[in-house]
């Protein structure tokens, strides 16, 4: 810690440090201060904060400005840097995009909620909203009648701006996304395989792609500006929306971070029975990427055999929790019911059931020369292509990034199950779709593990009424199936957050695919959209 | 063995007794036309109930079940359904082309369907060259294809119409060199004598490995060229959403979905024809009273028994495969089955030359 | 040579993954089905228990609830969904007491996080099982969870595990 508050204070005296005790170090930077610090931040050999967890926009109150929080996977050491853009009417701050390619589609983000002009970036354009959307919604000053409902069509505009400085002077310069002659071909929003809503425009040339161009937020829904305005139990009931695959993890992100803020116990039991439900729904989310994955490469049958297999976990949900999709389980404090009688019965059925199916799974489709010439060696993705796009979960380990948050930063009672995290060489569509195979039995592993040893006692700490934070800055995050998804509370003392942002893992993931599918054929992006296995609610919050 | 041309042959002649020959004939032709129509829309609709059957038990499903006991009578709604429907008239298309092109499909089916010896003496079309005018119609459908993804003026229309074009004229090789193959062991390439021709043996047995690898060959081009999965690429739904019928809509849209299953049927058709003995019987020599208990099964039920199989076998290939992408697609095709496909002729030739088949 | 006998392998090894897979499929083909036949199977389908479908207020058997008309579920209601009407009255006593009016509901807009039975003191509410709610129209998906002339269940008696649980909410 304190050869990183030595190396910014000797590059920037001026800097205000804020340490706390079993916190990275929090770092207050003007933005001119920031934009000397970028270079030595990513390069210095005793920095080499390779990857941007997150971009949080934030509006101060007088100013506006983004916390960074970036970490090191040299050195296993995070900071977080604060920095306020001087004026609040043209808000100004140094791209990142340069040397993180995620803050590409993180600072659009924050331009797009928050206004701020990133000097540099390639690509102002709004990321989810309309183009015709006016003014800045996450803005503590927005009016949200300045946009009734829009009943016409969006216009796609085919051009954007970059905001560059010349001698301390902002110009605006004008860049084409496609030129006049392209083919482009609208892959969505409306298509069956986007997973949802999402929208590619991809420039073709014959069957090649040459361009990808992601226009997301078809489904915005404004989640984080709720949240400003709900109290934190009422927050919880957001999370089950975002990635709906991995309900009960977003949900444990966020409970787990409200817990860390209160300082509340949470009962061995509600732990154990978390990591249980945590551990069964990336099974159900993984089986349903194999589904979808066989369907997007034409295989209809495997479709049908794995959501077969995955209805059988979505009863033993609804038997616990109420619910098969959004099931409301985890509350602040522990889970919200006892598990139910038939639980570990159905369970260890389900356990005992699932390996011999798999071996189904491997004849029908992972071991078919079809499939595997068709994924072997599409959309590679190298470790520092994974790092830079941010790019966590299956997806980066199958680039053999280990980036498990459940062994590195382990949480609950991760520590204390055996597992092994899965890592493939190559990088490409095969390996993501290997990876994630295989962590369905490590998942059958830790279920099997705990299933024996829940522990007597509470399902749920009591807690006080009404909830209220301390003031400061919270974060955590879990591994959900798709990758680290956290949860980041700036909390000013009230029963409401001040601002929420949950960093979502599906952004990094559908910001890769015009890496990844640029001079392949239009079925490789079709397989590499469906390896990368994104969730759009998760991507538009 | 009941021969089917004592009943045409009655009716020639009966119509022939009262009226002038011309009438006759002209009275014949629209008599076969409304037969071959009715007979062509029954085996669509039969076809069509029988994959999302067969479709439904690979899938664990049930399949449909609501219309009539088990779902029998789900396609006769269905048909009623897409008849009723509106074609909905598209701005910016040729709309010339644009309406010409699934008729165009549907006769190329219809033209290759009429060729198909049913039972002993039950077909419509049959003269020296049957086999070649047989797989010649059946081509006529690529330029229906084509058209309709040039005149839809969609860019998923035109994608999937260039993908067709080039696979099915890459197919069309393997195709008719793996007939090839049989006819140069029959001699003919007459329809009704290559059933004939297997009164002994089916000529897959007869033409034992070059037979087989052919036969092999013709179902994956078969398959392939009746754009059904694995090889359904001009219209793959996750890629081309639905490729180059994607603005067509009512029976404009039913005619490509019902050539399609016929031309499925077609090609398994002609695969019981050619290696499977056809109408015929099986027989095994020397076995001369199960030869003989065979032949009191009716020919039309061998055909149709040995057609069925078939079918099942080509819905059993789309059901399990992914669906295989362009480059390997024409890989297959010119890096595989053609160099097989002529090695294998020559294989044939020799044996033939040499008397070395059964 | 060499890439010869690459080439007749992988011919083979690639015919073998095709079989397979059929082979695996063939397998499904003859399988049990899992189709469930709903609406016939509609006596014997299983619903858990815990399965949230909608709102319901707890009734006894002579007509009374336990809602006291405090309000905590509206508030707590992150969308909206509750709208509890409350009417003063005088009582025998000559107090005045805040009763329930109407217990107004919308299924519609209901999220189903269960934050409303969470945080009621009186256990007044709960959520059914019942799960056939689909309607033509967005007002039959407003409900009024209090039966006509029901009251508050008076004092002394407060065991909610008697109450009678057979007739849920009937939709207007």
């Amino acid at each position: 810690m304190n050869t990183i508050q030595s190396i910014i204070q000797e590059l920037c005296p001026q800097a205000v440090f804020v340490q706390t005790e079993n916190e990275p170090l929090q770092v207050s930077l003007s933005a001119a201060q920031l934009a000397k610090l970028i270079e030595p931040l990513r390069h210095n050999a005793a920095l080499q904060f390779d990857y941007l967890e997150d971009l949080v926009g934030m509006d101060f109150g007088e100013r506006l400005g983004v916390i960074y929080r970036l970490y090191s996977t040299v050195h296993k050491h995070r900071i977080l840097i604060e920095c306020q853009a001087e004026s609040r009417q043209e808000p100004e701050l140094p791209t990142l995009s340069h040397i993180w390619a995620i803050a590409n589609f993180y600072e659009r983000e924050v331009f797009d909620f928050f206004g701020i002009h990133f000097i540099g970036h390639p690509d102002m354009r709004r990321l989810f909203l309309r183009s015709d959307h006016i003014g800045y919604p996450l803005r503590k000053d927005y009016d949200p009648e300045s946009n009734p409902l829009k009943l016409e069509d969006e216009f796609l505009p085919d051009d954007t701006s970059v905001y560059v400085e010349h001698d301390g002077k902002l110009q605006v310069e004008g860049h084409t996304v496609f030129e006049k002659d392209e083919y482009v071909v609208n892959i969505g929003p409306q298509h069956p395989a986007t997973h949802g809503v999402l929208h590619f425009q991809v420039s073709l040339q014959g069957e090649i792609v040459k361009k990808v161009d992601v226009h997301c937020g078809y489904i915005h829904r404004g989640i984080e500006k709720m949240c400003e305005s709900m109290t934190y139990p009422q927050t919880l009931a957001m999370t089950d929306r975002l990635d709906y695959l991995s309900a009960h993890q977003n949900r444990h992100a966020l409970c787990a971070c409200i817990e860390d803020a209160i300082g509340l116990e949470v009962p061995r039991r509600a732990q154990y029975i978390r990591v249980l439900m945590d551990e069964l729904s990336r099974i159900q989310s993984h089986l349903l990427f194999y589904a979808t994955f066989c369907m997007d490469l034409g295989a209809l049958t495997p479709f049908f055999y794995g959501f077969r297999d995955r209805e059988k976990i979505l009863n033993i949900f609804e038997d616990t929790t109420g619910g098969r999709l959004i099931q409301n389980y985890n509350v602040i404090g522990g889970v919200a019911r006892d598990l139910h009688p038939d639980f570990i019965k159905k369970t260890r059925e389900f356990v005992n059931y699932l390996p011999n199916v798999l071996k189904e799974y491997h004849d029908v489709f992972t071991n078919n020369v079809i499939f595997r010439q068709r994924a072997k060696g599409i959309g590679l993705l190298s470790k520092e292509q994974a790092l830079s796009f941010g790019v966590t979960g299956p997806s980066a380990r199958a680039s053999n990034l280990s980036c498990d948050v459940r062994k590195h930063n382990p949480y609950s009672i991760y520590d204390e199950v055996m597992f092994k995290e899965i890592l493939y060489p190559n990088g490409d569509c095969l390996d993501r779709y290997m990876v994630r195979m295989d962590e369905i039995l490590q998942s059958l592993s830790i279920i099997e593990q705990l299933l024996d040893k829940i522990p007597q006692g509470d399902f749920c700490a009591k807690t006080k009424p009404v909830i209220k934070l301390p003031e400061g800055r919270f974060f955590k995050s879990v591994e959900t199936a798709r990758g680290e998804f956290g949860v980041f509370i700036e909390s000013h003392g009230d029963k409401y957050p001040y601002r929420l942002k949950f960093h979502s893992p599906c952004l990094p993931l559908v910001s890769v695919v015009d890496t990844l599918a640029s001079g392949n054929k239009i079925a490789d992006l079709i397989t590499i959209g469906a390896s990368l296995d994104y969730v759009v609610p998760d991507i538009d919050r | 063995m009941f021969d089917f041309s004592v009943v045409t042959t009655w009716i020639d002649e009966g119509l022939r007794s009262i009226m002038p020959a011309a009438g006759a004939i002209a009275i014949e032709c629209v008599l076969i036309g409304v037969l071959l129509l009715a007979v062509y829309a029954v085996f669509a609709l039969v076809l069509i109930l029988a994959e999302r059957k067969v479709c439904a038990a690979f899938q664990c499903r049930l399949g449909p079940n609501r219309v009539g006991p088990w779902g029998s009578i789900q396609t006769v709604a269905d048909m009623v359904k897409i008849i009723t429907k509106e074609i909905i008239s598209i701005r910016h298309v040729d709309s010339f082309l644009h309406n010409l092109a699934p008729f165009l499909v549907i006769i190329a089916s219809l033209l290759a369907f009429s060729c198909i010896p049913f039972a002993k003496g039950l077909h419509i079309l049959d003269f020296n060259v049957g086999i070649l005018f047989m797989i010649a119609a059946s081509s006529i459908g690529i330029v229906g294809i084509l058209l309709a993804g040039w005149s839809s003026n969609n860019k998923f229309s035109l994608i999937g119409a260039m993908r067709s074009g080039a696979q099915m004229i890459s197919y069309e090789l393997s195709i008719g060199l793996s007939i090839m193959t049989i006819v140069v062991l029959s001699g003919t390439m007459q329809i009704s004598e290559l059933a004939e021709g297997q009164n002994e043996l089916w000529f897959i047995f007869k033409g034992h490995i070059p037979a087989c690898i052919a036969f092999v060959v013709y179902l994956i081009a078969g398959t392939a060229e009746t754009n059904r999965g694995p090889f359904d690429l001009p219209e793959a739904e996750s890629e081309l959403t639905a490729g180059y019928h994607t603005e067509y809509s009512g029976m404009h849209f039913g005619f490509y979905y019902v050539a399609e299953f016929v031309n499925m049927f077609i090609v398994a058709a002609i695969a019981t024809t050619v290696f499977l003995g056809g109408w015929m019987p099986l027989h095994i020599p020397g076995l001369d009273s199960f030869n003989h208990a065979m032949n009191y099964i009716p020919s039309l039920f061998w055909f149709l028994g040995k057609s069925i199989v078939m079918v099942f076998v080509i819905m059993w290939f789309k059901w399990t495969f992914p669906r295989l992408r362009i480059d390997q697609l024409i890989r297959l095709e010119w890096k595989y089955l053609l160099p097989l496909n002529l090695v294998n002729l020559i294989l044939m030739v020799l044996i033939v030359a040499l008397g070395w088949h059964f | 040579m060499n890439s010869l006998v690459k080439y007749f392998s992988d011919f083979f090894s690639a015919l073998k993954s095709l079989l397979t897979g059929m082979k695996t499929t063939l397998k499904v083909f003859f399988r049990k089905k899992t189709t469930e036949r709903y609406p016939e199977n509609r006596e014997n389908l299983y619903i858990a228990e815990q399965f949230r479908g909608r709102l319901e207020m707890i009734h006894t058997q002579d007509n009374h609830h336990y809602c006291v008309a405090c309000g905590i579920c509206q508030m707590n209601c992150p969308n909206g969904t509750i709208q509890v009407e409350s009417q003063t009255l005088t009582n025998a006593e000559g107090k005045t007491e805040k009763v329930l009016a109407a217990y107004r509901y919308d299924l519609g807009k209901c999220l189903f996080c269960e934050l409303c039975v969470r945080t009621c003191p009186h256990q007044a509410i709960r959520f059914t099982n019942c799960f056939e709610n689909a309607v033509f129209t967005r007002q039959k998906l407003q409900f009024v969870l209090n039966r006509p002339g029901a009251s508050l269940q008076p004092k002394p008696a407060k065991a909610p595990a008697s109450a009678d649980n057979t007739n849920p909410a009937k939709p207007e």
